[in-house]
């Protein structure tokens, strides 16, 4: 077997093949679900139903959503540069602690608060991801196990602040910090509905990322050194300086998600404050291709995925990992679709 | 000094060698991949499918060697899959990883949620015993820190010493290496990179696999989420730190073991008591991070590793 490159494409093959990934993981759902003891036919309708059936659940969805586009943008800003930053967590959580830190200790008005604590969130989002990045470009340290390592590092450390200096004293002795003042955390998108202005902001990030990576020179910097690191220097291009701008980037995008679900919707920083958004931000980006605007919608998808199988698996015997096999599979499906849009399998 | 106490005594040894034992299996396991030329993200989560795979089948019935076989054909499989994806159709290698990691870990907790629906405390197996050596075992010092082991901690080593072989001593192992550092090479000898590379995956998977199942089969007897704790990813700093070589690898997994098993004690005395014991657990990965900057500038990376080979092409 062997790949050979198509010519052209054409329209077919490059819509195709991607929905027939897609379609491909609502099989593998289907027997996941079957072998649960349970009708996938209804699984499946419990979980569009879950996910987008009511007002609620869609805005539940939206909710779930806002820290995945911010997480998903951190990753797609990377990886476009070939900077696999899986540290994503870690980054979360620098700057959810950030905020809460700035909300709770430095008792500022609403007007200067929550533009102090997002650009603190931002810092520290930015200079997690900094280190890592300085020991790549420095001492030739990979990344990846780096930043992963930091995710791990991070938790402690949230940890051990959450049992000693940030413990609220009113918390009844569960590891959590106080809460922010109402009136610091992020208002409503839309009055009475329940969806706070992190989506809000989320949007503006992503159509800022998208301006950043088609309009302005560092974004033609990070797609060269993306895809040929030693051409794009052959050709003037200050590579390290780029890793490490994009690094500032994609960090800070990954705090971001940290500040609005502390400021938007917990209010608190508590160690279950992110079940894996920084993961999760890796599929988002895949399956949006690392195209800025794609990760708004892949992010809703994905959020919904996970929103629609916890009600599901309220209703049915159905185990709610459904949803993270379910998305881990598309993934896997996808990269292997989109590559078929570019290569056929030939024999010899 | 407790330290000096702690050093000296033959229990604080014995653990060494246990916490080492699924480090050694999983380094050894993501050296065969990396020295073929493929980095295995996928580890992570092939350690938790196999503690669950040889967990589950020993508590469904089957015996305790079985259940390590069936860890084995699980991390095999899951590497079959890692290997499929990125040999023959080169797709990144950090993706499919990390998109196996996530498949098999959220595959292992799908199936215990399925098998297990409502437990309280994790059901428990019998595991492996520390086996009793005549003469060694009884020695003194000695026989409590290194002749009272579980079976698995004595294969453990057996691996290292037999991929150590393979990879020095065999033509496989000279393949092999040399799929990792000049594959038109071995194409030029008429053999196929894709079926080495595809096979040293596999294979590494399945040890993978078994050092995941050394937790719940060896070290505990329950299986419960998060118990894997990001070793796979240690695991590959210590094959950096191994400069990608077997004995190097298992002395740093060794060295790692006992900074651990070092720290948990050091949480019992009066210095544990004056510091959180976040710092402690910290300590594993701080540990590797600096074992990774130590060893970067003199590391040998394999040639090819992360680069995928398409025959004819130039």
């Amino acid at each position: 077997m062997r790949l050979e490159p198509v010519a052209d494409p054409g329209l077919l093959r490059m819509l195709g093949l991607p929905l027939l990934a897609l379609g491909a993981t609502v099989v593998v759902a289907s027997v996941l679900a079957m072998l649960a003891g349970a009708n996938p036919f209804a699984t499946l309708g419990l979980i569009v139903k879950g996910a987008a059936g009511s007002k609620f659940a869609a805005l539940e969805t939206l909710n779930r959503a806002t820290p995945l586009i911010f997480t998903g943008l951190a990753v797609a800003v990377a990886f476009r540069a070939k900077l696999w930053n899986i540290g994503a967590e870690a980054q979360l959580y620098a700057g959810a602690l950030m905020t809460v830190v700035i909300g709770t200790q430095m008792g500022l008005p609403g007007v200067l608060a929550v533009p102090a604590m997002a650009l603190a969130a931002i810092v520290a989002g930015a200079v997690v991801l900094l280190v890592p990045v300085l020991l790549k470009v420095r001492m030739g340290v990979d990344e990846v196990v780096t930043t992963l390592l930091f995710n791990f590092i991070m938790l402690l450390f949230i940890s051990l602040l959450l049992e000693g200096p940030l413990k609220d004293p009113m918390g009844m002795g569960w590891p959590k910090t106080e809460s922010l003042p109402r009136e610091i955390r992020l208002p409503r998108l839309v009055e009475g509905l329940r969806l706070h202005w992190g989506f809000g902001l989320a949007l503006i990030a992503a159509v800022a990322v998208w301006v950043i990576q088609t309009r302005t020179t560092l974004g033609y910097e990070i797609r060269a050194v993306g895809l040929n690191p030693n051409a794009a220097r052959f050709a003037g291009i200050p590579v390290n300086r780029v890793l490490v701008k994009t690094a500032l980037l994609s960090g800070g995008l990954a705090a971001l998600a940290g500040f609005s679900e502390v400021a938007g919707l917990k209010g608190n920083l508590t160690l279950d404050l992110s079940p894996g958004f920084g993961y999760t931000g890796i599929i988002v980006a895949m399956l949006a291709l690392l195209h800025p605007l794609g990760v708004v919608v892949s992010a809703i998808f994905v959020a919904g995925v996970f929103v629609g199988a916890d009600s599901m698996s309220r209703a049915a015997e159905v185990p709610t990992y459904i949803a993270d096999i379910s998305l881990a599979t598309a993934l896997l499906f996808m990269v292997v679709a989109i590559l078929l849009t570019r290569f056929r399998l030939v024999r010899g | 000094m407790e330290i000096i106490d702690i050093l000296i005594s033959g229990s604080f040894w014995a653990a060494v060698l246990r916490i080492a034992s699924p480090l050694i299996f999983a380094t050894m396991g993501e050296l065969i991949c990396e020295r073929a030329g493929v980095l295995n993200l996928g580890i992570e989560g092939i350690m938790v499918i196999g503690a669950f795979a040889g967990w589950m089948a020993v508590y469904s019935g089957m015996g305790l060697w079985p259940g390590v076989m069936v860890a084995m054909a699980a991390g095999m499989l899951f590497g079959l899959l890692h290997a499929t994806l990125t040999v023959p159709l080169g797709l990144s290698q950090h993706v499919v990883g990390l998109g196996v990691t996530l498949l098999a870990t959220s595959a292992a907790y799908y199936a215990y949620r399925l098998a297990l629906p409502q437990v309280s405390s994790p059901p428990r197996i019998e595991p492996f015993q520390p086996v009793d050596i005549p003469v060694l075992s009884d020695l003194p010092f000695l026989g409590e820190a290194l002749f009272s082991q579980t079976p698995l901690t004595y294969l453990a080593l057996i691996t290292a010493g037999v991929v150590a072989l393979v990879l020095y001593r065999t033509p496989l192992g000279l393949a092999l290496r040399a799929a990792g550092e000049n594959p038109a090479a071995v194409e030029a000898q008429g053999l196929s990179v894709t079926a080495i590379r595809m096979g040293a995956v596999i294979v590494g998977s399945g040890l993978m696999a078994v050092g995941g199942a050394f937790l719940t089969m060896s070290a505990f007897s329950s299986f419960f989420f998060e118990m894997v704790n990001g070793r796979g990813w240690i695991c590959i700093a210590l094959v950096v730190f191994g400069a990608w070589r077997p004995g190097k690898a298992v002395l740093g997994a060794i060295l790692f073991a006992a900074f651990d098993a070092l720290q948990i004690r050091m949480q019992q005395t009066p210095l544990g008591a004056l510091v959180p014991y976040q710092v402690f657990l910290m300590v594993p990965y701080v540990l590797s991070i600096l074992a990774l900057v130590l060893m970067s500038r003199r590391a040998e990376v394999p040639a090819a590793l992360m680069v995928p080979y398409n025959r004819g092409e130039r």
